[in-house]
């Protein structure tokens, strides 16, 4: 059974057609990759799905439940986490604190404790404390815990944003572009971490990356985009050999 | 060793270091212990002391004012401030400070709020062993707690969430008017109302609940600037909260019923020094409860970035709707209490003056901090009582002080602090 379906969904800016008669279908625990040249609408795509746009037209379920129309804070409940491409964190708040935060969904007290200081309103706030610091434990940053993540090394910065996506319990996981901005070493270890967090946590993940290495490596499925449409989907090896795929990256060959 | 601490002492940074060195373990406790010496002395002795600094009365507020109106009095002020406030904090913070240490430690293993409770009594005490002294004094110290109630709710719009509101007056006249006029149809048979519902006797019972009332007028005010505000940021709801704030004025103006431009008058004088002292403390313990809470850290995550608020999924409207409905409930619960302190209140002076007071106050003291609130609210009321004899002049020197907090630290003195009681109130021996 599919854990993530889109069928046929197209998006308009005004009259730029951003995204066209996109498909997607990824089944738990799948790796699932998006690449195209910069412009091609990845990103576009992943906002429509996490409901910061809305499709023009077609159709997103999980699970069997649709996904149209629901706020973004509610696509996210329903079990799907992300990361942004510039990292979109709080810089005034500590690395605890955004973890603690993204489990605002689960939160079992109303305002009514959060005013009075109610009993029930500590246990909540040390159970989601607990499970703050075993997700900061996995991702190896309990010891930036206190700091204000705006001083942390970019490497960290990027932990601290895929702990905090994982903390809303996503059963898929969106991460828009991961080692944007990485050196190789950071690379190696981004991949490491990911595969860590696939088998820890048994989530689906959809990637959009430019580094074919990366995808490559840790992809089972991966989709092309170009200009909005699919021009290309398949295993990675497919991918790479698929004439499309090439003439769009690097140009097509000219005879001299 | 001898010559290199003599050599050290005679600069005026080891001096600092070195007073603060003699108080580091000084716990909250033996400071309150020493400021209810103090107080007590001057109760006891304070008339007698100004006599004889050739001083023409106790001077209420630490002598700035009676030095403002006649500068050649300024050391005797000064000796009087020593001697009275500075030399016995000092020796009793001191002196009791290994008992107090004890106690503190003792308090520990009991539940936070049997030691805060404690505390508060000693505060009390000490404030209203203060203001026994004159009227003057005890005005001024509830007006200050509650500047400190508006300044703190306001930071949960404007620092704890980041959105500049400037419609605060507005729900503060919203309070004030509503718990105004409620008072005086239940409670006071006047002009404008007629006789009373309700036996006087048993108003300062429901004194609370008027004030209750009173901020949820103001909430639901905040609801007018709320929902702009999920589609506006940043200078254009300040406009739209702006507007709202002239909304309000202009509509009490043009209500006859309520005294329109010439104001309302004639509350009972409810709002005494325990009533206006509780009603802080319930709005520190409340604000400072939520802005800890992991939905009040979500205003902090609107504040910064909203976008990626919604992905965790928060609830931003409703995380925007309830912060402008807090803040706007405190600032409506001040405006009752200031409205039976003042006993007349005119739609005028809910306006752009007190937005700038209030404003001044919260930037001053730092964003997104209960302490800052705190220290804001108490310090720019105190220099602008101090002031006062400076007429137009003051309106000088306050947005002076505050252009130098800018420019010094750009966001307030004791911007983004946690308020932990437990630290506070911690032994320190």
């Amino acid at each position: 059974m599919s854990l993530l379906h889109v069928k046929d969904m197209t998006h308009y800016f005004g009259g730029l057609r951003a995204v066209y008669q996109y498909h997607l279908t990824i089944a738990p625990g799948e790796i699932h990759g998006l690449i195209g040249p910069n412009g091609a609408g990845k990103t576009t795509v992943f906002n429509l799905i996490t409901g910061i746009h809305q499709p023009s037209e077609g159709t997103i379920s999980l699970q069997g439940k649709s996904l149209l129309g629901l706020r973004p804070h509610q696509v996210a409940a329903s079990g799907l986490g992300r990361t942004f491409q510039n990292m979109l964190l709080w810089r005034h708040m500590t690395v605890l604190e955004h973890v603690k935060l993204a489990h605002y969904a689960q939160i079992q007290y109303g305002l009514a404790g959060a005013f009075f200081g109610s009993r029930r309103r500590n246990a909540e706030e040390a159970r989601i404390e607990e499970n703050a610091y075993r997700l900061l434990d996995a991702f190896n940053i309990t010891r930036f815990a206190d700091q204000i993540v705006t001083f942390l090394p970019y490497g960290v910065q990027r932990r601290v944003e895929m702990a905090r996506a994982m903390a809303i319990r996503p059963k898929i996981l969106f991460l828009d572009e991961p080692t944007a901005g990485m050196t190789p070493e950071e690379l190696d270890q981004m991949i490491g971490i990911i595969r860590k967090l696939h088998d820890e946590f048994k989530v689906a993940i959809l990637l959009i990356e430019h580094r074919l290495k990366f995808v490559m490596e840790l992809c089972q499925r991966v989709q092309t985009l170009v200009f909005g449409e699919v021009i290309a989907e398949g295993t990675p090896s497919e991918i790479k050999k698929n004439p499309a795929v090439i003439e769009a990256y690097l140009g097509k060959e000219e005879v001299a | 060793m001898e010559l290199l601490k003599a050599k050290t002492l005679s600069s005026p940074v080891a001096w600092r270091s070195g007073i603060r060195q003699a108080f580091a373990d000084v716990p909250a406790l033996a400071w309150l212990l020493g400021m209810l010496g103090a107080v007590l002395i001057e109760y006891l002795w304070g008339d007698t002391l100004a006599v004889m600094l050739y001083l023409p009365k106790v001077p209420p507020l630490f002598g700035a004012t009676l030095v403002l109106k006649k500068p050649l009095l300024f050391p005797w002020a000064l000796l009087y401030g020593l001697l009275i406030y500075v030399l016995p904090i000092g020796v009793i913070a001191r002196v009791s400070a290994a008992t107090a240490n004890r106690v503190a430690k003792a308090l520990e293993r009991l539940p936070v709020s049997v030691s805060a409770l404690l505390h508060l009594v000693l505060l009390y005490a000490v404030l209203s062993i203060w203001t026994e002294n004159s009227d003057y004094r005890l005005q001024v110290s509830k007006l200050i707690m509650i500047a400190v109630m508006l300044t703190l709710s306001i930071n949960v719009i404007n620092g704890y969430m980041g959105e500049f509101s400037c419609s605060h007056p507005g729900f503060m006249a919203l309070g004030a008017y509503v718990a105004s006029v409620l008072t005086l149809v239940l409670f006071k048979d006047n002009r404008l109302f007629g006789p009373a519902l309700l036996p006087e006797s048993l108003g300062p019972f429901l004194f609370p609940l008027v004030l209750f009332i009173g901020g949820m007028a103001a909430a639901f005010g905040a609801l007018i600037v709320a929902i702009p505000s999920f589609r506006t940021r940043g200078d254009y709801l300040a406009i739209i909260s702006l507007a709202f704030l002239f909304i309000v004025k202009s509509a009490i103006e043009n209500i006859e019923w309520v005294g329109g431009p010439r104001g309302l008058g004639g509350q009972p004088h409810w709002s005494t020094l325990p009533a206006v002292f509780a009603g802080m403390i319930l709005c520190i313990w409340i604000i400072n409860n939520f802005v800890r809470s992991t939905l009040g850290k979500a205003l902090n995550a609107v504040r910064d970035n909203e976008i990626a608020a919604d992905a965790m999924t928060v609830d931003t409207r409703r995380t925007k709707m309830v912060a402008f409905m807090f803040g706007a409930f405190w600032a409506g619960v001040a405006g009752g209490l200031y409205a039976h302190e003042v006993r007349h209140v005119t739609p005028g002076s809910f306006g752009i003056q007190m937005l700038a007071e209030i404003l001044a106050m919260v930037y001053f003291g730092g964003l997104n901090s209960v302490i800052g609130s705190i220290v804001g609210a108490v310090s720019i009321s105190m220099i602008s009582e101090i002031l006062k004899p400076l007429g137009l002049y003051k309106w000088i020197v306050v947005p002076l002080i505050l252009i130098l907090v800018m420019i010094f630290r750009p966001t307030g003195l004791f911007a983004f602090r946690d308020f932990n009681v437990r630290k506070i109130l911690r032994h320190k021996g």
